[in-house]
């Protein structure tokens, strides 16, 4: 949360003009990872709302982030062709017509809609049909891991139609503008930096609501708050729905500026990878969401690079120092409360020997009484 | 004919085999204080459960203004004038004590109008009123999380009251609290007697009798007896079964 001391907003200031000056301060490559990064931030803090606030764990962001990634990319591919064309890989496996849902994305109004609305709508009717029947937990955490993997393994099978493996990339212009040009780089930059600050504020304006409130009633005590007059099934459901909109954008704007966007980004790995950006940056706090997006995936640069066979075992430590010692995360040392729960500090070092911990957050809310 | 506010009719809960509530009929009417008590197993929570919807009756009906609820979404049946405190308090933790309250007062349950502010004023008034009622002024901006067992169960209690149901099911209110606590609770919940129908299940006799309402005791999921608090004194099978004689 921001702190009510003006100490917040003026760091908070300052940062944003660090952003703000990046584009001169950078080098064009440094420029391209640090707007991957803000764009892989929208899903953190996406999920900040579901996870955080609403007490909802899903394993599956991946899929949402590749409904947006993949809209995205397919006009792009469509993009650069001419009258009658088909993408390279159609090409490659014989496919000679272009399918009308692959056509239809010669428009850019459709792919910019389809990423602000397919992902949302997945996620509204699996919500819907999952929560209405006060499925929520582990089981939810599964059923949404299931969903990753078959999404991922659909689009490595469909290859005739979704590039298979290799995924879609090779691309060169967006709404006429050449993506090579470092002009259209650091516009792309402005357009992420801007989507990023305008969703820290929408969301936290929706947190503070009282749709916020009655979203951590549901976590809280669902229970209760049905045996007050509520229905808390659709405050989860929204929850799910704007996690997935952010997912949506998040992997729409990566794909912009990786240019690529493959199955390897929306699978369960992935998926498992943007819950632990949010576990280690703060699960209730957007702005720590943020941060740690922006942090895990740093590192995940530098270490992959230079030891590229330890980034697993330390984000595994990451995650775990997080959750254990750290819940609040990164966010929690600038909460003004407890930040370290020691106790299980000790008895993580303590490894075995005798004493009690503290009981951890838990990672997922049971439906509670 | 005005049907009665609620009528439990020969309603049976039956978990696996194990009848809960074994064929029981009850009817409230409004505005009167109504006093459950019986042993443990007896089937006084199961028996509000059925109410509210919680569990469903595999037989038997419950009308409420003769309206049949044994069917209906919990919501709807809140929605209808009937709220419950349960036996552990369920009070929203993450939430400060105004905002507890505050969500209950919101008369307006819908999800689409939690987008904006409006009617949220009229609700925060009510909850002010409320939060004093309960005597938990001092602690209006505390989470609910932090308060005490005994502040818990006022808050819980104040909650229920603030959704102005018409019917008040107030499940053992004075649980964990002292003496001088549990009579701060029985003038409460006396003072809500009449705007609404309470039932209040309880064990401790001393509050029974400060509140002296109707008085209704359950055995093995049936009705044993009912009456005046003194008739139920001197009612010898009563007293067997409090004895743990039958």
């Amino acid at each position: 949360m921001t702190s009510s001391i003006p100490l917040g907003k003026i760091a908070g200031t300052a940062i944003l003009l660090l952003f703000v000056a990046a584009p001169w301060l950078l080098s064009a490559y440094d420029l391209n990872l640090v707007a991957r990064f803000l764009a892989l931030s929208l899903t953190a803090m996406g999920l900040v709302l579901l996870w955080g606030e609403g007490g909802i764990l899903s394993l599956g962001q991946g899929v949402f982030f590749g409904l947006g990634g993949y809209a995205i990319a397919m006009h792009l591919k469509l993009a650069q062709l001419g009258e009658g064309e088909v993408p390279d890989f159609m090409v490659w496996t014989g496919v000679e017509k272009l399918p009308w849902w692959w056509a239809i994305f010669h428009s850019p109004t459709v792919a910019i809609a389809a990423v602000f609305i397919l992902a949302p709508l997945l996620a509204g009717l699996i919500g819907w049909a999952i929560f209405r029947r006060r499925i929520g937990g582990v089981y939810f955490a599964l059923i949404t891991q299931a969903l990753a993997l078959a999404f991922a393994t659909l689009l490595i099978s469909k290859q005739d139609m979704t590039g298979g493996f290799n995924g879609l990339t090779d691309y060169s212009t967006l709404l006429g503008f050449n993506l090579n040009l470092p002009e259209t780089a650091i516009a792309l930059y402005f357009v992420t930096l801007g989507i990023v600050v305008a969703a820290l504020f929408a969301l936290n304006w929706l947190i503070a609501s009282r749709f916020g409130k009655l979203l951590r009633a549901s976590r809280d005590g669902t229970n209760r708050l049905r045996f007050l007059g509520y229905d808390p099934t659709p405050y989860k459901v929204i929850a799910f729905m704007v996690g997935a909109l952010m997912a949506s954008l998040s992997g729409a704007l990566f794909t912009l500026h990786a240019g690529v966007v493959s199955p390897a980004l929306v699978g369960v790995v992935p998926s498992i990878e943007m819950v632990i950006w949010v576990a280690v940056g703060g699960r209730q706090s957007v702005a720590g969401a943020l941060a740690g997006a922006l942090i895990v995936n740093f590192a995940k640069d530098k270490i992959s690079t230079a030891l590229p066979e330890m980034w697993l075992y330390i984000l595994g430590l990451m995650f775990i120092l997080a959750v254990t010692v750290l819940p609040k995360g990164l966010a929690g040392l600038f909460s003004g409360e407890r930040p370290f729960n020691a106790a299980r500090g000790r008895a993580l070092l303590a490894l075995g020997r005798k004493g009690k911990a503290a009981p951890a957050q838990p990672l997922i809310v049971e439906n509670a009484a | 004919m005005t049907a009665p506010m609620l009528q439990l009719q020969n309603v049976v809960v039956d978990f696996d085999g194990f009848k809960a509530i074994n064929d029981l009929s009850l009817t409230i009417e409004s505005g009167s204080m109504t006093v459950v008590i019986g042993p443990n197993g007896a089937g006084k929570s199961t028996m509000c459960d059925s109410i509210i919807g919680r569990v469903r009756p595999s037989s038997g009906k419950v009308l409420f203004h003769g309206r049949e609820i044994q069917t209906e979404a919990e919501h709807n049946i809140v929605g209808l004038g009937i709220c419950r405190k349960f036996q552990t308090p369920g009070v929203l933790i993450a939430l400060s004590v105004i905002d507890n309250l505050t969500i209950a007062a919101t008369t307006d349950r819908r999800w689409w109008t939690k987008f904006s502010r409006k009617g949220e004023a009229e609700a925060r008034a009510r909850a002010e009123e409320i939060l004093e009622m309960v005597g938990l002024g001092p602690r209006r901006d505390a989470l609910a999380g932090n308060l005490s067992h005994g502040e818990k169960q006022w808050l819980e209690i104040g909650m229920v009251v603030a959704t102005d149901a018409e019917l008040l099911l107030l499940d053992e209110p004075t649980a964990g609290m002292g003496a001088a606590e549990s009579t701060q609770t029985a003038n409460i919940v006396k003072s809500l007697v009449g705007k609404h129908a309470v039932l209040v299940i309880d064990h401790d006799i001393d509050f029974v009798s400060q509140l002296g309402g109707h008085v209704v005791v359950l055995h093995q999921g049936q009705l044993l007896r009912e009456g005046t608090l003194a008739q139920i004194r001197a009612d010898e099978e009563v007293a067997a079964i409090y004895l743990g004689r039958a």
